[in-house]
């Protein structure tokens, strides 16, 4: 009976492997059911559409507005893509597109080990030189542009939504560049070629042509490196300032959503609804990512298989 | 017999591989010049080599001269973009551009500077009746090109080449792809284009070449075997290779 | 004039491309170079062979072994679990799942678990230990830690078995091999480099990450002992010793940054290393 055993064998393993892929899938409605769970204390009292848009955070007076952390996100994330996006597409399009392949080939670890960098890294990094560079040189220079509101340096410290802007942007580009290599590689070189035999210069080439076929993959790499940049945590953390306020200016302090989580760990169980308050925002998170993620692999996945 | 473009000692290397090798020919002008061979025997490569389009591949070399309007089309300070509106390429598979019917073939002439749209509506309609697909598709000009058949993007592609109004079509097995009617159509469309331009085409068919070509170059592994006026040819082929070729001994 | 204006703009785009790709491996260089100027000066031995000592926040004597143990301790159990749990994952789709469709469920649901912020992981962490009534500790981190590296690990596992011929599972069904035989005895040991890329992978991004093993694994001053203690760890090291006003102290944030930084190059060399080796051995 060894055939027998070696059936079953196989069978247990086969029901092992589907709980494991099961789990898989299972794993964000999972997470999502989890902290609704916590978050529903605070939930059944307020509204989460007025949640979002109430100003006032006080959590001894059980006041729970989350506007502040999330203008604060957007500001960060929404920097962090102004730098990061132009930088990727010139790179990524270097890469893809003029680079000999012997450079390529070179410089696509070197990608690979800027995403290897630990958060609390960038973080240093960002405080290091990206905030006294603020402080020193940047905020002193630009005192007389005062009454441009965007560039209002009425803090000093350096420590301000476009220090985070930075350090995310910098975290970023790994994720937009691979995506965006991955996305240009998938152009059939035939196009290019069809293009280039009309007489058509590269440049002309890659705007008319290639950029073209690959909009939805382009889009697709921003939403990437947008939902990316909405949940990094530590880094942002260390250079934003933590200051719950809506910033009105660059060099304002901000208060991103996921600092707001990290931050208060320690005494949510202390004050009443804070740990929903807290899960609340996970929650939030954990959903605006989710829904880019999704989109931005649906997206991929269809232009990839256009290939 | 004009010649309207000549290789010089042509040689084009991947690597330490030469996929062709010396390679002294003229093609005539306004005629259809086929290259034949078996496969892997450099014709893609002559032919890609002759528009300056095989420069592209990664780590490629190339000696010799390509004699095209009495200038090396290879000489430093030529403008490569000139080169290629002047000497066109059909490929094997029809790439339409990711863009409408209508941009399709208004792309080459926009680059020019074409602007004016009449200017434009009137190019676009000759050229799409010069490759025959004019009926086809003259109410649906704003579709994507790629909800076409094949065998029409392959006509899009002849009209799209066709508007940066170049001197030498080159064709690269343009029909390999294509089922026999559509293959048909675009003979056809070859032999009577040859009154404007000189075509040169790369086919491993035997009977296309018989059927389309005024002129006949014979490749094998890289070299020139053979070349001659195409009932000569056929006729009396000269050298051992091309003898056993036709008849049939390896393709 | 058309002619002058189109080489302009080649000239301009090409210069600017440049410009963008050094801009980005600058800042690879520049995080890089800053680390280890800031950290090599605080560099000790005692840093890396002592436990924090009485005074230790405040500039007296001590080191972060603890943190260094905590994070291998909770990196390493994390990768260990999530290693078999992946493993099976990028099995099933390649032996056992034969539905097209569900598989690529599958791989959409673990792309989008990749996207996941590890700060979410971590407060997901920490609700189930609330419910179970655990606190902080390395069982909880290693948790939080296992879904986190679950998706990479799995998606690399899958990515690689994609390179195995269909014609090597047929020719080991066809001596009459069954799925799971087939699976460790032929797909096992043909992306046996590439699986291991894919350990390092998960367990590189576990040892760097702090947000989830913040609420879940806690910090203490002392030595992994037990599965229910809180441990220390890298990440949260630096970002606890950063916090402090003393210079020294800080100081000793930057060369813990550094042994971190140092433990991520050399899994990253690693992970090249296998990568390139498990290339040479595929059979295409």
């Amino acid at each position: 009976m060894i055939l027998h055993r070696r059936l079953v064998k196989d069978r247990i393993a086969y029901y092992l492997m589907l709980a494991g892929a099961g789990l898989s899938i299972a794993l964000v409605p999972l997470i999502a059911l989890a902290l609704a769970g916590r978050a529903s204390t605070l939930l059944d009292q307020q509204s989460l559409g007025k949640l979002m848009f109430s100003v006032t955070w006080s959590p001894l007076k059980g006041e729970f507005g989350f506007l502040p952390f999330v203008v604060g996100t957007f500001w960060v994330t929404g920097l962090a893509m102004v730098i990061a996006v132009p930088l990727c597409m010139l790179s990524a399009i270097y890469i893809a597109e003029y680079a000999p392949n012997r450079l390529r080939a070179s410089v696509k670890p070197l990608i690979d080990l800027l995403a290897g960098i630990p958060s609390v890294v960038y973080g240093l990094w960002g405080i290091l030189t990206i905030v006294p560079f603020l402080r020193d040189y940047l905020i002193p220079r630009l005192s007389g542009l005062t009454r441009i509101g965007l560039l209002n340096a009425e803090n000093p410290t350096g420590y301000s939504v476009l220090s985070g802007g930075i350090v995310l942007a910098v975290m970023v580009f790994p994720v937009i560049i691979s995506t965006l290599d991955e996305v240009f590689t998938a152009v059939p070189h035939g196009i290019r070629e069809a293009s280039l035999a009309l007489g058509a210069s590269r440049w002309q080439t890659i705007k008319g042509v290639v950029l073209r076929r690959a909009s939805p993959g382009i889009i697709a790499a921003i939403v990437f490196g947008f939902s990316r940049a909405i949940g990094e945590t530590m880094a942002v953390m260390m250079v934003v300032g933590n200051v719950a306020q809506i910033p009105r200016s660059i060099f304002d302090a901000g208060y991103p959503l996921p600092a707001l989580i990290a931050n208060n760990y320690g005494e949510m169980m202390s004050i009443p609804m804070y740990d929903a308050a807290l899960m609340t925002a996970a929650l939030v998170l954990l959903l605006v990512v989710f829904l880019f993620t999704l989109g931005a692999r649906l997206i991929l996945m269809q232009a990839m298989r256009s290939v | 017999m004009d010649t309207v473009i000549q290789s010089l000692g042509l040689t084009v290397a991947y690597g330490s591989q030469r996929a062709i090798d010396n390679v002294t020919v003229s093609f005539p002008e306004r005629q259809i010049t086929a290259i034949i061979g078996p496969s892997g025997c450099g014709k893609s490569t002559l032919l890609r080599s002759l528009c300056r389009l095989v420069e592209l591949t990664d780590g490629v070399e190339i000696w010799g001269r390509v004699i095209f309007d009495s200038e090396d089309i290879y000489a430093p300070g030529v403008d490569v973009t000139d080169v290629r509106k002047r000497i066109g390429l059909l490929a094997q598979r029809p790439y339409p551009l990711p863009m409408s019917i209508y941009e399709n073939v208004a792309y080459g002439p926009r680059i020019y500077g074409i602007r004016q749209r009449s200017a434009l509506d009137e190019l676009v309609e000759k050229e799409l009746q010069a490759a025959g697909l004019w009926e086809e598709v003259r109410h649906r000009l704003n579709e994507p090109a790629s909800a076409l058949s094949i065998g029409q993007q392959q006509r899009l592609c002849l009209a799209r080449g066709l508007a940066v109004e170049p001197e030498v079509l080159l064709c690269d097995e343009v029909t390999s792809s294509l089922d026999p009617l559509s293959t048909q159509r675009i003979e056809s469309r070859l032999i009577e284009l040859k009154q404007q331009y000189s075509i040169i085409l790369v086919t491993h068919v035997l009977r296309q070449a018989r059927h389309l070509a005024d002129y006949v170059v014979f490749m094998y592994m890289g070299e020139l075997i053979e070349h001659g006026p195409s009932e000569e040819f056929f006729a009396n082929p000269k050298h051992e290779k091309t003898r056993a070729y036709l008849a049939g001994e390896f393709y | 004039m058309r002619h002058r204006w189109i080489r302009i703009e080649e000239t301009l785009m090409l210069f600017l491309m440049r410009a963008s790709l050094l801009v980005v491996l600058g800042s690879l260089v520049f995080i890089l170079a800053t680390i280890l100027i800031k950290g090599l000066p605080a560099l000790n031995l005692a840093m890396l062979t002592q436990i924090p000592r009485g005074g230790y926040y405040l500039g007296k004597e001590g080191g972060i072994l603890n943190a260094i143990t905590g994070s291998l301790a909770l990196a390493g159990g994390a990768t260990a679990i999530s290693f078999c749990l992946a493993l099976a994952v990028a099995i099933y789709l390649h032996n056992f799942c034969s539905s097209e469709r569900w598989a690529s469920v599958l791989r959409l649901a673990l792309d989008v678990l990749w996207g996941i912020p590890s700060i979410v992981y971590g407060a997901f962490g920490f609700t189930v230990m609330l419910f179970i009534g655990l606190r902080a500790s390395l069982l909880g981190g290693i948790v939080a830690l296992v879904l986190l590296e679950l998706p990479i690990m799995a998606r690399t596992m899958d990515e690689v078995m994609n390179l195995v011929p269909s014609g090597l599972k047929e020719a080991s069904h066809a001596v009459g091999a069954t799925r799971l035989e087939t699976a460790f005895k032929v797909v096992v040991r043909q992306t046996l480099p590439g699986l291991i890329t894919a350990l390092l992978l998960g367990f590189g991004r576990g040892i760097g990450d702090a947000a989830s093993v913040l609420f879940t694994a806690g910090y203490t001053d002392r030595l992994p002992s037990s599965l229910f203690r809180p441990v220390a760890s890298l990440p949260l090291a630096v970002f606890f010793q950063l916090g402090t006003p003393v210079a020294d102290v800080r100081a000793r944030a930057y060369a813990s940054a550094l042994i971190l930084t140092g433990m991520i190059l050399v899994i990253s060399l690693l992970t090249r290393y296998f990568s390139r080796w498990g290339m040479r051995n595929v059979i295409r």
